[in-house]
């Protein structure tokens, strides 16, 4: 245990030394990863927004309103309700007569309200909204309904939800292929970096095979170089991504547009998620990178 | 304690550098690997180094059948096996001392052993005055004892020597092959590819000559060659 103890140290030293030894291509390395993860991290952000826009809207979204026909009777009023009652996924079917409606219209104009009083005849239909347990029932209720007769219209705000996720789905496909590419640069660079290292060392690794260095041990340094490229970089981009949405954040809530960061995710509740994903993608892009430039070299 | 048994190494390029090569290498033996260019000395040392694979036949080393070993286990033939090479290969960035506590480092030993057993393999060699010397500040018979005390400081059970005396003068040569011989007399099994006559002929001792991959003579006295 002692012994593998002091090897990881002496392995641990001389990653660093390998890093300082070609400066300018670690950084070109740090850099590509922190900006691969930048974007990643911009992308996640603007998607667990776009998440959070959609569940909480969504208790907006899984009501669908339906209209009734002026001369229809009360027993057709019932079989209507019984009817809907048994579709899949509906949670409640509630009634809302001519008076309610005209209750909450007045409600909601508030002091303008006098207005509706002159009305002769009460013009608001009778109605149901009904409650589903999840938005995707909202197609089989909505065709279902369509087959019922003294039905004059249905209101449901599948289309804007739709919309939303497409979107949202654009934005998360482009930006994945862009986030490989930069990937790949990274692992790129950085093996490339590796390699500056290990052709400064191939005396050394030389002597190190001849006197029974196992390969692990003569690995070992390399692969630790790269994963210290691989958690620098993430770590910068960690703080650059943190300072930039904490920076958006307190700007939109100081110009008073409460309305769109109280739909923002604040920063605290996902910084650790950032950090885990960020590390291990980072670690992840170092390993790759280091085996892949000690794959061809160290055989003998 | 090393066995070639109907060795052949064709490599891949068509060049056939071994040819049926048989040879029995018994502990504590001093062998000297004699040849022209070509004729197969380094091929022979690097199959038992496990460098390269042999086409075809059997290779023994302690009783052990080392013919094909899986790349995980070439580390631990190698720690049993000192080497020495014409070009030193010492590092320079790193003191005589630091050259030699290398090759203890790189296996795992520990800090303690390390200060126990380097300054003796120093003394051994007459380097210990030297210790804290960088190569470039040592003669060629110094870095070749360096490179020499590096190799036994595992305490391989085979030193294998390839043209140790290459780039040296006859005196300092002669002074690195009383060492070697002295190495040997501890029980170290060696092997030594030269092309140093003069050595060959003055040690009486047992000489292998290769030539075109074949192994043509091998004498328990031998000189470097018969026909002069």
């Amino acid at each position: 245990m002692t012994m593998k103890f002091r090897i990881l140290k002496s392995m641990i030293k001389q990653g660093f030394v390998g890093m300082w030894r070609n400066r300018m291509m670690s950084l070109a390395s740090i850099g590509s990863v922190t900006s691969a993860l930048m974007i990643l991290g911009m992308v996640l952000i603007l998607i667990l927004n776009i998440n959070n826009v959609t569940n909480m809207t969504k208790e907006q979204f899984d009501e669908i309103h339906i209209y009734l026909k002026e001369d229809i009777t009360d027993e057709q009023i019932d079989t209507i309700e019984n009817e809907i009652q048994n579709y899949e996924g509906v949670l409640s079917v509630v009634f809302q007569s001519k008076e309610q409606a005209l209750e909450i219209m007045k409600k909601r104009w508030g002091e303008e309200s006098d207005l509706l009083n002159g009305l002769e005849e009460n013009p608001f239909p009778r109605s149901y909204i009904i409650q589903l347990e999840d938005i995707k029932y909202a197609d089989n209720v909505v065709s279902n309904l369509e087959g019922l007769s003294g039905i004059d219209k249905i209101k449901y705000f599948k289309d804007i939800v739709k919309r939303i996720i497409s979107v949202s789905n654009v934005i998360k496909n482009g930006s994945l292929i862009v986030i490989g590419i930069l990937m790949l640069i990274s692992i790129f660079i950085i093996s490339n970096t590796i390699k500056i290292t290990v052709a400064a060392r191939k005396k050394e690794i030389n002597i190190m095979k001849y006197v029974g260095a196992t390969n692990g041990y003569i690995r070992g340094p390399f692969i630790i170089e790269g994963i210290l490229l691989g958690t620098i970089g993430s770590a910068l981009a960690v703080i650059l991504v943190d300072v930039a949405y904490q920076y958006i954040y307190k700007i939109l809530n100081n110009r008073l547009y409460v309305f769109v960061t109280s739909y923002m995710v604040p920063s605290d509740d996902i910084f650790i998620d950032v950090v885990i994903i960020f590390m291990t993608i980072g670690i992840g892009i170092g390993i790759l990178g280091s085996i892949i430039s000690l794959r061809r070299f160290l055989r003998v | 304690m090393i066995i070639f048994k109907n060795i052949i190494k064709e490599y891949n390029n068509g060049v056939k550098a071994l040819n049926n090569i048989n040879l029995h290498i018994g502990k504590g033996e001093f062998v000297f690997v004699v040849g022209s260019s070509g004729a197969g000395k380094s091929t022979l040392i690097k199959l038992l180094l496990k460098e390269v694979e042999p086409t075809s036949g059997k290779l023994f080393f302690n009783k052990k059948d080392i013919t094909k070993v899986k790349n995980r286990k070439v580390p631990i033939i190698r720690r049993k096996i000192g080497v020495v090479f014409q070009d030193f290969r010492l590092l320079p960035n790193k003191t005589v001392y630091e050259n030699v506590a290398f090759a203890k480092e790189i296996i795992g030993a520990s800090a303690k052993e390390i200060r126990r057993q380097v300054p003796i393999v120093l003394s051994m060699v007459g380097l210990s005055k030297k210790a804290s010397s960088y190569p470039n500040q040592l003669s060629g018979g110094e870095k070749q004892r360096v490179s020499i005390a590096r190799a036994i400081v595992n305490n391989p059970t085979v030193l294998i020597a390839d043209e140790p005396t290459g780039n040296l003068d006859p005196d300092t040569a002669g002074d690195i092959m009383d060492l070697i011989m002295q190495i040997n007399r501890r029980g170290t099994t060696v092997i030594m590819a030269t092309h140093a006559k003069d050595i060959v002929d003055s040690m009486q001792r047992r000489v292998i000559a290769l030539s075109k991959g074949k192994v043509v003579r091998d004498d328990q006295r031998g000189v470097y060659d018969h026909e002069v």
